[in-house]
This record gives C-alpha cells, structure tokens and sequence, in this order.
C-alpha cells in the first residue's frame, strides 16, 4: 500500500480545488488556537449531550465521538457525481427489494443466486406478495462511500436497515458554524440544517393511502439502553413526532394507535429504529418486549407504514452488495455510476481459495456484520489473527466477502503530534419518498483518528468531521 | 402527549422532590443526634428518621442497627433503599433521559449536572462535614431543578404533570413527618414543656424547611398545635398539606381544561382540598392527629392512583 490520496493534496506544496480557503486559514492559524477551539467544541457537545453507548463496555455508558475541528471538502462538481450515483444505488435498491419479495425476476434471470435471497436471515418470507404502498422499501438509506484518488469513489456498504449518524451531520455543523463564522463567511457552503424538514416530509409522503391528508408520524425507538438513543431523541424533536417505545403503542382492528393523555392516537407512519426481529412478538422474536404486538398484522393490512420496510436488510447484506452493479443494470438499464470495491464472494471455491492465499492483502467482512465487528484487517493483523481467521473462514465461508485493503483517502486532521492526514469515509444519507429522492449535500465524514488505520467506526476509536459541500 | 411521557414527567418530578425531603429528614436528624440527651431526649432520633421515609419495614428487613452509620448510609446512598437520595438522582436522571425532549435545556442540566456530581460522595457515614456538603448539595439540586422548570417550561400538560408529582409527593412527605413525630404533639404532652419538646419541635419545623417561616406566622415561641396548624391548614406554607393540594388542584384543572374533560383525579384532589379548607385544629385533634394524616397520606395515594388511570397509563 502506498501513500494514500490526500484530499487537501497537503503532501505537496499544492493544493486541491476547494481546500484553499482552508489550508491558507490552517497555515496562518497558531496550533494554540486550534486546542483552545477544539475544547470549545467538545465543551459544545458535552453540554448538549450528544453521547452514544458502547455495547460492552461498562466503564463508560455514555461515551461522546470524538470530534476534528478540520472540515472534510467536496467541490460541487464532485458531489453532483456522488449524488447522481448515490440516487441511482438507492432506485435500484428499491426495485431489487420490490423485486425479491414479489416475482423474483432478477433470481429467475439468473443474475443473483436464488439461495443467497430465500436462505439470507434476513429475508423475511412475511413480506412475500405484499403490496407496499408506493413500493419503496428502503426510504433512508446511508451509502457508505470511500475514496482512492480524484476520480474515483467507491461504494463500501449500502445500509439499508437502520442506518444512524445523521444527528453527528447536523450537530457538527451547529457547532462548527459556532466556531468558525469567518470560514463560513468567506466561501459558501451548501446548507444541511434543512434534513429534518426533507425527511419529514419524505415519510408524510409514503404514509398508507387510507391514512388522513395530514398524516401522524412517529419515532419507534428501542429505549435508552440502544447506543443510538441520543439521535432518536434528537430527531423526534428536530421533526416534532412523538418518540414513541413499543409500550406506548397498542393495534386495535389492525390499526396502529399511541396512548397518550388524552386516549388513544392513530399513527400512520413509523420512522422505526428497532431491527425486524423485535418489532413484533406475534410475528417474530417471542420473547420481545421492545415491539408491539399485532404491528406486522396492521402493516400487512396496510394500515401503517414502516420506514424502512420489513426485510430490507437482504440489500444490506455484503454478499448480495458484490451484486449491486448487475442489480444497477438489471432494473435501470444504466451502467452503474458509482462503483462497488472488487469483492471476492468466499462461498465461492475460487473465490475462497484466492482470499485464503492473500490473506495478509485483504479486508474480509462477515455478510451480516456491521459496526466494523467481527472483521479482518490483513496488512494490520499479525500471523495468529491471521490464521485464526483462516479457520473460520474455513468452517463458514458463506458468512463472509473479502476485499482488497483500500488505499482510502486521508484529510487533514488534528491530533495530538499536530495537523496530520487520517484515513476518512462518508455517510451520505438518501431519502426516498413517493415522490422524489431528496439527498442533503454532505454527509457523515468519519475519521479514523489512529495514524495508519482504516477502521473509522465509532464503536473502535473513530471520529467524526463536519462535511463541506462547496456551493461553488 | 403520550402517557409514557407524561408518567415519566411525573416520576422525575417526585424523585427529586422526595431526594429533596429525605436530605432535610436526614439533617434534622443529624443535629437533633448532636445534641445532649438532655435536651434531644432519648428517643432514637435515627429510627424516626428512618420511618419519616416510609422506609422503616425494608430497613429492618435488611436487618441493621439503627445507628447513625446505618441510617446515613441507608436514606443517602444505599442502592437497597429505592428511595435513598442516590437512589432517587438516578431514576431521576434515568426518567430524564427518556423524555429529554420534553424537558428544557436547563431542567435536563440540573438533573444530569445533579447526577453526575454524585460521584463526589461515595462515602459519608462518619464524616459530618462531608455529609453536611452532600446535603445542602441535594437541595441544592433540587432547588435548581425546581427552578428552572418553574423559569423556562411552557405552561402546557408538560409543566401540569411535573407539578403535580413535586406536590403528590411533597403532601406525602410532610404528612409522614407530622404522622412520626404526632406522640410529641398530643395536647397531654402539652404539660410536659421544657427543653426536651422544644428541640423536637424545631426539628419537626426544620425538616421541612419551616423553621424561620413558623417564627413570621405565629411570632411566638414553638408549640405542638400551632406546628399541626402549620404544616397542615397554613396555605401560605409551600410545603403545608393545603398548599400542596391547592396547586395539585390548580394544576388538575388546567388540565381538564387543555384537555376539554374532567374525569375521578378532579373529584379526588377537589374532596381533599374541600376537607383540608373546611378543617379546624380542634376538630383535627378531636379525632386524632394520627387517624386524620393516616387518612390523608391513604387519599394522597388513591389521588397519584387516579392520575396514573386517568391519564398515565
């Protein structure tokens, strides 16, 4: 692996378009002012309580990101490209879940293996011949997306169940454009603060059709304990909906009701951030509280809408991924405009012969896995963590795909030895509505704040940045 | 607002309030034990204290001594006490955190600054001054708590619900006390006089934070009666039982008027207010001071019942 691409071009005397104003602000700022704006920022977050909990980990519940005062920057002409390519992925996302849990065309045509759909845990058969108002499924997606050099930027994950960080996106900004009013003001830097508006009004307009001109929506929410309850919160007030838990939800004549204080309330859309498993006791996990009991029976009348749908989560599954640009093809007719990572799929012989001789090279991912748990970093592991991985790849070589270890970009960013260039990703989060797809420019930049490392999950040592789109 | 909401609003309120009630209860105590037994007397002030809780029965389930040592560590931090003060913060902060968005920036500062700052006292039996901080620090937190709920809430169902557990809450507290302490106020003992009723008295007046207040109303020195008179009848007393019920009314109907119906809470609070106005010293000491609290605290519960059927559950 060579030098990463770096997106400000600091390891030269040059520059990268949209870095200017930037780096001549870096260069001219003392490193003590830095310090002083980064504990300034954290004070910010503390005060506000943006806290995520680590699963595992008992000394610190609430642990707060990480946060780099340095912005990551997208020129306009860079993310008009990502954002064509990114309403693409998520149109053929949508026609692909549509298709699988009806016809099945792209299976009969011989583009996807049946058995990678109908034996994925997470097909869910209840979907199957359900007619879902609108046929959107996925309504928020978070397209992971990295980069390798200028021109090219490749999709890492598409996930299409719950996807969080969207409140990092939004507070980020908050609290960069307290910090730094100047660099706002010198260059014009597209807006996000308008998410919540675009993503209300993407679930009001894929509410059920029985439902009243002016729809209820609410926030399903596992609870406190979930590690993303802080964004729950934080968006139940940003779009104004009740952050409602199972408990408070009741189905009478397969219609969905809250209990408030003043009796019973129809909801007709639910913005759910509790996996499938637990939505419902009736229909899936017994032994869940979380859900409410009769919901699957009131979605598949079509009295509700789930955002996202039931069973979405065979498109965010890493083997059904390394068939996202034939699934491109197969719906649009387009050739895909972003591109997915060369992917070597281990349930296939070759495949997992070629990846258990280059281990030291690749990157293996489970197929359901996610947080950046349960996978191998070759160039990063040593021989035993190496060979262990080797005998369960061995056992269970459908659970996992193998990449190549991605030279992703680096941004500045500030750490403790100075200014120095860490490896970076992006989290664009797509709205699909029965109207049109409304995608915010910027996103979710997350850092990986260790030098050298490529893990940028938050859950190992990640960070996040505010993401800059310039509007030219 | 959901109900889910509403009882969360409601339970934050009552367990800062009660943090707040035991910490009094526990300095009163605490200066009442200081003093010669000449003038305290040779009750055990610490069992008092513990029964004032409503905690009594659990205390002794756990099978302690009543000592200074035992009841501070029990009514301040012991995680076997559901109702000792730490235990209190954390449901409180718990509660808080669930319905952050129902509360103000402010109000959730106050809970999580409270909540946090309880790590600085791990251990207080047999350190006063340690204890005495940890003390004012509860009130403190509850009076910050209070304040900026009553300085930055809107007045809508929000604010009427945190209301009415503060007072449900306080109500039960001060009934408990007088109900404790009700042998000192028997007119027998009227004759007994001395130093011994009189430091007694003020500690009755104290743990409620009524100390000063009993010297503005009735300007003349402690006695037995005009501590009932206080503390139940006096509406100008924030924590007597008629101002408790005044606002628990107050705030029940600007509920039913937001919510364009009345319903069992309404008639609940109002037969208890109506009994707490009409009320004389005389006839409450006629029947008993004792039959008389212990109907009320029963009333109190069916009331925070009501509430919880009627809007909460």
């Amino acid at each position: 692996m060579g030098v990463a691409f770096d997106e400000m071009g600091a390891s030269g005397d040059g520059c990268r378009p949209g870095y200017e104003v930037l780096k001549r602000w870096l260069e001219s700022t003392p490193p003590d002012l830095l310090v002083t704006r980064r504990a300034e920022a954290e004070l910010l977050f503390r005060r506000i309580g943006i806290t995520f909990n680590v699963y595992g980990d008992d000394a610190g519940e609430e642990r707060l990101i990480p946060f780099d005062i340095i912005p990551r920057i997208l020129t306009k002409p860079e993310w008009n490209i990502l954002a064509r390519g990114l309403e693409q992925r998520t149109k053929a996302l949508n026609a692909f879940l549509a298709d699988i849990y009806s016809k099945g065309e792209i299976l009969r045509a011989g583009h996807v293996p049946d058995d990678l759909i109908y034996r994925n845990p997470y097909y869910r058969p209840e979907m199957a011949g359900l007619k879902l108002a609108h046929d959107i499924y996925v309504m928020i997606a978070g397209i992971d997306i990295v980069r390798v050099d200028p021109e090219t930027f490749y999709v890492l994950e598409d996930n299409a169940r719950t996807p969080s960080g969207v409140s990092y996106m939004l507070e980020n900004r908050e609290v960069m454009m307290r910090l730094f009013p100047d660099l706002f003001a010198e260059q014009r830097i597209a807006p996000v603060e308008n998410y919540p508006d675009a993503l209300l009004a993407t679930l009001k307009s894929v509410a059920p059709r029985s439902a009243s001109s002016d729809p209820t929506v609410a926030l399903l929410t596992p609870g406190p304990y979930n590690s993303a309850f802080y964004e729950h919160s934080f968006l139940a007030d940003k779009l104004g909906i009740e952050l409602v838990e199972g408990r408070d939800l009741q189905v009478r004549d397969n219609v969905v009701y809250m209990r408030t204080t003043e009796g019973p309330k129809r909801v007709d859309v639910l913005y759910r951030r509790l996996d499938d498993d637990f939505l419902d006791p009736l229909t899936f996990r017994p032994d869940s509280a979380l859900g409410v009991p009769g919901l699957m029976n009131a979605y598949r009348a079509g009295n509700i809408t789930l955002s996202n749908a039931v069973g979405t989560g065979v498109a965010d599954d890493k083997a059904v991924y390394s068939y996202m640009p034939e699934i491109v093809r197969f719906y649009l007719g387009e050739e895909p405009i972003l591109k997915n990572v060369p992917t070597w799929r281990c349930r296939e012989p070759d495949a997992l012969k070629y990846v258990l001789d280059h281990l030291p090279e690749m990157v293996v991912k489970e197929v359901a896995g996610s947080g950046g748990y349960g996978m191998l970093i070759g160039p990063a592991a040593d021989k035993k963590t190496i060979a262990d991985f080797a005998a369960k790849l061995k056992a269970n070589p459908d659970d996992f795909i193998a990449q190549p270890t991605l030279a992703l970009s680096t941004s500045p960013t500030f750490v403790e030895s100075g200014i120095a260039p860490r490896h970076v990703d992006l989290r664009p989060f797509v709205l699909s509505g029965g109207d049109k797809v409304r995608i915010v420019p910027g996103g979710l930049t997350r850092v990986a704040l260790k030098e050298g490392s490529l893990v940028v999950n938050s859950s190992q040592g990640g960070g996040t940045k505010d993401t800059w789109v310039l509007d030219a | 607002m959901l109900s889910r909401t509403a009882d969360n609003l409601f339970w934050l309120a009552r367990y800062v309030e009660r943090a707040e009630n035991t910490a009094r209860i526990v300095d009163a105590a605490n200066r009442l034990a200081a003093m010669p037994i000449a003038y305290a007397g040779e009750s055990n002030e610490w069992e008092s204290a513990v029964a004032a809780t409503g905690t009594l029965g659990l205390f002794k389930s756990l099978g302690k001594e009543a000592t200074a040592e035992n009841v501070v560590e029990f009514l301040a931090l012991s995680p076997e006490n559901p109702s000792s003060i730490r235990s209190c913060l954390e449901r409180a902060r718990v509660n808080a955190r669930t319905v952050r968005t129902a509360l103000t920036g402010e109000m959730w500062e106050a809970i999580n600054g409270a909540w946090l700052g309880l790590r600085d006292f791990d251990r207080l039996a047999g350190d006063r001054l340690k204890l005495n901080a940890f003390l004012t620090y509860v009130k403190e937190a509850s009076l910050r708590f209070d304040g900026s709920a009553y300085r930055t809430m809107l007045r809508n169902d929000a604010f009427f619900f945190s209301g009415l557990g503060s007072f449900i809450e306080r109500a039960d507290n001060t009934a408990r006390i007088l109900d404790v302490k009700y042998h000192l106020l028997l007119p027998e003992h009227e004759s007994v006089g001395g130093g011994l009723d009189f430091f007694q008295w003020s500690s009755i007046l104290r743990s409620v934070s009524a100390n000063t207040a009993y010297h503005w109303v009735y300007r003349e020195s402690v006695k037995p009666w005009l501590v009932a008179d206080l503390l139940v009848l006096n509406e100008q007393l924030p924590r007597s039982l008629s101002a408790c019920y005044a606002r628990i009314c107050e705030f029940l109907d600007e509920l039913s008027l937001a919510y364009g119906r009345q319903g069992p809470a309404q008639r609940v609070a109002r037969s208890t207010r109506n009994r707490l106005q009409n009320a004389t010293l005389e006839e409450v000491f006629q029947g008993g001071l004792h039959e008389f609290l212990t109907e009320l605290i029963g009333e109190n519960t069916r009331l925070g019942q009501a509430i919880t059927d009627q809007y909460l559950a």
